[in-house]
């Protein structure tokens, strides 16, 4: 059975005075023990609301979230606030963007890492602060007892981060959501964290869900990944085949526009013309339709669906065609 | 930690020279200057010109300057004009008086303000949150003694439940220890001068404690607000803490910073506040000590309280910005 | 520098901010009307301004009676005030003349303190703020460390201490002490809002393009400052008429009697007549809180408004 299993999740933002937004439509996705799967899409699309919404986090108000959220076993979406507060920080952990921010400027890192201890495997004291810096140093953190008690703003930038993935796996969860954890980092910095989550989910058969805009993040990491645009999904495949046979137009158009070091100088950066926004409401039709190069008719009468060709799912009418041998792509 | 408070003090000095400065030049500014000031209506040039000189104020003005200095130094206040009472002894008196005021009015605007401001952000948009808002408009705009006046007449006299004038009853038994009525009741067991000294402070305290309750309610909804919106609280939440442990650890401790500043700037407030409130309730404070000597020009008297005001504001201050620090371990780096 | 000073200081560096950092500031305003004019709050705070600068303007033609003359003094005992009869729909004060009358007039007198005392202030400070920020280094220094003490003193007292200078109080005296301690507030303001603006790419450009020095400061700097400085002009007008009411009752203000003004009324009221006839205080107190809330809930509004975080 999965582990985790996201059933036609949809998110729609109430505001007085304006229409409802669905920043999430109708997500669908699934996650087994132990895999590493990929949320791909421009800002905007959703990802980061979708994993909000697992995590039980967006706010009680203003906030219509419908469909099912199965972990385990359990509808995360019917627990009461209390039942999910066990389950976060125990079986599901999360790590956010911006490693500075997310950290409370005026409390020790220490102390930040050991209430999880506390919180749900009842450490206390010594005890919990040893395991605090075994955990801290495990991340990589040198000097650990020391860092226990310094604060979040003589670290750096990649210690931080480091920090923050300690406290998130400290009870060893059985899923760890990261929410584009090295976009603020250095580009070294970076891979240095990437290959850290590799290590740690790894060791510790965590399943994680990597959300990110960046593809070269998904190929070094995940096994399965799933593009989103506009708040559904709209190609699945694992990765292999994400990159070597991308049939979503979308999908095809943000592998087109990574700059790659085998491409001819002076050739033109091929980009996906408009902008997240140029979308029409699902309702009608593809929203990525008036940005879509592979665009017919049909396009803009029916909405597609979520098809499965035995190799992927996919989301579209008429999907790229596969490139001669031998071409890039 | 030492390092900053050393830092903080000897920054304090050149304030506290040029505030000597300006209380030099402001004293003699007063009309017909400090010698027409004692000889009042019979104020002659001759007999201005003796008293300048017996006064010693006929010499050059930096030898006046420094002679000033020395005096002030030294407590040397000289006698005050109205009551002919060596003025550091008034102001022994009066100290304790506006001090304990202050603390009441403090605790009273602290402890209400605080958990009034989290409620309201925490029910932000709704009935709660939004009387609370008219209710901190409203006391802004109120002039404390008017308020002062109001709660007397209907709170005290009419429905008697408090007294309305000075600190004690008259007449009534009591112990001196500090000068601090409460605390000496307190200290000596005198229950009964315990309970009257509680009755005379209550109302002067919620009035000079309202407008800072106003502010501080304000900050507080206002800080609780920014910091429940920060990335680190959903952190917490994500980490599945205990909604009281994200409270106290990650909003509050964070929330308050902005707080625990205000309140220092209230304290400035309070002394000002203090002078109103200590005419409509007859509290034989600094602030009646001032009103009084502003009325009678008198000038020692005067020379005096502004010193011992800035003095008390200085302080007041450095132990603001001390706490900050302690609070938030940012600011030490400075 | 202390802390509460630069408490103080942060609050208007912060105000200072929402001048319009970059070309059309006016527009900026323009729009910033627009979102006011759907704020219920502002809309109350504008409404209570405008009665109140109508009331005072046209407070002859209002006022029933002339607030001078004593008609009733003849049934005047002990002092005592009289309560409401046909003629005087508010009763009299202790001299017989209408209160009613004298609250309406004394409108007047509020008005033009508050308005008097927030003009002097905000010229005073705009010229001293412009200075500091035109010129810049030592000047600069040397000013704001002046401000700096200034602000560090409660407001309150500092205007005791001017008042209390003067030889003979009068409205004058109140005026000027209350317009002293809102300068360093305002020359902080304009030095804010223009150091704000000195690196923005309009200020830059036109430097660039040779354009002097004196036409980027009035033509381009100022304008863009106007914003921070009307919403502090609002609530400057409300504190001045609160502290001109204490100043009023400490008897730093203006002892002539006949004059009707609500601080003086208020004081008056509250210190002698508190105990027979309240209503001798309550009435222009009442007066006081409405006004000084017309012109806080504007000056809140018109901040929120104008706060760069609300802009589109």
């Amino acid at each position: 059975m999965a582990l985790l299993d996201v059933r036609d999740l949809k998110v729609n933002f109430t505001r007085r005075g304006s229409a409802p937004f669905a920043a999430v439509d109708g997500v669908t996705f699934s996650v087994e023990p132990g895999q590493t799967v990929g949320l791909v899409g421009e800002s905007g699309c959703g990802k980061s609301v979708t994993s909000l919404a697992i995590m039980g986090l967006l706010p009680k108000t203003g906030v219509d979230v419908t469909g099912q959220v199965m972990f385990d076993g359990t509808d995360l979406l019917r627990l009461s606030d209390r039942e999910m507060r066990d389950r976060r920080g125990r079986d599901i952990g999360m790590i956010f963007q911006d490693p500075l921010s997310s950290l409370n400027p005026v409390v020790p890192i220490g102390v930040q890492v050991t209430e999880v201890l506390e919180r749900h495997r009842n450490m206390k004291g010594k005890a919990a602060k040893t395991e605090a810096e075994g955990l801290l140093k495990s991340v990589g953190i040198p000097d650990p007892k020391r860092r226990l008690s310094e604060y979040p703003h003589q670290l750096s930038g990649g210690m931080r981060q480091r920090a923050l993935i300690a406290s998130a796996l400290a009870c060893r969860p059985r899923l760890l959501i990261a929410d584009e954890p090295t976009t603020a980092l250095d580009v070294t910095i970076q891979a240095q964290i990437l290959a850290l989550l590799r290590r740690l989910v790894e060791e510790m058969g965590t399943a994680l869900i990597m959300i990110t805009h960046d593809l070269g993040v998904v190929a070094g990491l995940c096994d399965e990944v799933n593009v989103l645009y506009a708040g559904r999904v709209v190609e699945n495949s694992d990765r292999h085949r994400l990159f070597a046979d991308p049939r979503h137009p979308y999908t095809h158009g943000l592998l087109g526009s990574v700059p790659r070091l085998d491409s001819d100088r002076g050739e033109p950066l091929p980009a996906i013309r408009g902008s997240v926004n140029d979308n029409i409401p699902w309702q009608a039709g593809c929203a990525f339709a008036p940005r879509c190069e592979n665009a017919i008719n049909h396009c803009v009468e029916e909405t597609p669906t979520l098809e499965n060709d035995g190799l992927r799912l996919l989301r579209c009418f008429n999907p790229v065609v596969p490139a001669e041998q031998g071409a890039k792509v | 930690m030492l390092r900053f408070i050393v830092r903080r003090l000897i920054g304090v000095i050149p304030t506290l020279f040029v505030l000597s400065f300006l209380l030099f030049g402001w004293l003699r500014l007063l009309p017909g200057g400090p010698a027409g000031a004692l000889l009042g209506d019979k104020a002659t040039p001759e007999s201005i010109a003796s008293v300048n000189k017996v006064l010693g104020l006929d010499q050059p003005i930096p030898v006046q300057y420094v002679k000033f200095l020395g005096r002030m130094l030294t407590g040397d206040f000289g006698n005050s004009l109205s009551k002919s009472r060596p003025v550091v002894d008034e102001l022994a008196d009066a100290i304790p008086a506006t001090v304990e005021l202050a603390l009441a009015a403090l605790i009273f605007a602290v402890g209400l303000g605080i958990p009034l401001g989290y409620l309201a952000a925490r029910r932000k948009g709704g009935l709660f949150d939004n009387m609370t808002i008219i209710g901190t408009l409203v006391g802004v705009a109120v002039p404390v003694f008017f308020l002062g006046y109001l709660l007397k007449k209907y709170i005290a006299v009419d429905l008697g439940w408090f007294e309305t004038s000075g600190r004690v009853t008259a007449g009534l038994d009591e112990t001196k220890v500090t000068g601090f009525k409460v605390l000496d009741a307190i200290l000596t067991r005198e229950w009964d001068v315990l309970f009257d000294a509680l009755s005379h402070l209550v109302l002067p305290a919620i009035v000079l404690g309202t407008i800072p309750l106003a502010v501080i309610v304000r900050i507080t909804r206002a800080s609780v607000l920014d910091v429940m919106n920060e990335d680190y609280v959903r952190t917490a939440e994500a980490k599945g803490l205990y909604a009281k442990t994200v409270r106290k650890r990650h909003i509050l401790r964070n929330a308050l910073l902005p707080v625990s500043t205000t309140i220092g700037l209230q304290t400035g407030l309070l002394l000002a506040g203090a002078v109103l409130t200590e005419k409509v309730f007859v509290w034989n404070g600094l602030g009646s000590l001032l009103a009084e000597g502003i009325e009678r020009r008198d000038y020692p008297r005067l020379q005096a309280m502004i010193l011992v005001i800035a003095f008390v504001y200085v302080i007041v201050n450095l132990l603001v910005d001390i706490s900050y620090a302690i609070i938030d371990p940012r600011v030490r780096v400075r | 520098m202390s802390g509460i000073a630069t408490q103080k200081r942060d609050k208007i560096d912060a105000l200072a901010a929402t001048a319009a950092t970059d070309e059309g500031g006016v527009s900026l305003i323009v729009d910033a009307f627009r979102r006011l004019a759907r704020n219920p709050v502002a809309i109350v705070g504008a409404a209570i301004v405008l009665l109140f600068v109508l009331l005072a303007i046209f407070a002859p033609l209002i006022a029933p009676k002339d607030p001078t003359v004593r008609y009733l003094i003849d049934e005047i005992r002990q002092n005592t005030p009289l309560p409401p009869r046909p003629g005087f729909p508010l009763g009299t004060d202790e001299n017989g003349r209408d209160l009613l009358s004298r609250l309406i007039v004394g409108s007047r007198q509020s008005l033009i303190v508050g308005v008097m005392a927030t003009l002097i202030g905000l010229v005073a400070g705009m010229i001293i703020g412009g200075i500091a920020g035109a010129l810049g280094g030592w000047v600069d220094t040397i000013l704001m460390r002046f401000t700096d003490i200034l602000l560090s003193v409660p407001s309150l007292l500092l205007a005791i201490s001017i008042a209390a200078l003067a030889a003979r109080p009068s409205q004058w005296t109140v005026i000027i002490a209350v317009a002293i301690v809102s300068v360093p507030i305002f020359a902080r303001l304009l030095r804010g809002s223009m150091l704000a603006q000195r690196n923005t790419d309009h200020v830059l450009a036109a430097r660039a393009l040779g354009v002097r020095e004196n036409t980027i400061v009035f033509r381009h700097m100022l304008p863009n400052s106007l914003s921070p400085v009307i919403v502090q002009a609002t609530l400057t007008l409300a504190t001045s008429i609160i502290d001109a009411a204490a100043l009023s009752f400490l008897g730093l203000g203006d002892p002539d009697p006949n004059r009707a003004e609500w601080g003086s009324m208020l004081g008056e009221g509250s210190r002698v007549y508190f105990d027979v006839r309240p209503e001798m205080a309550i009435y222009p107190g009442l007066a006081i809180v409405i006004v000084a809330l017309g012109f806080t809930l504007l000056g809140e509004s018109l901040r929120e408004a104008l706060d760069p975080k609300n802009r589109r």
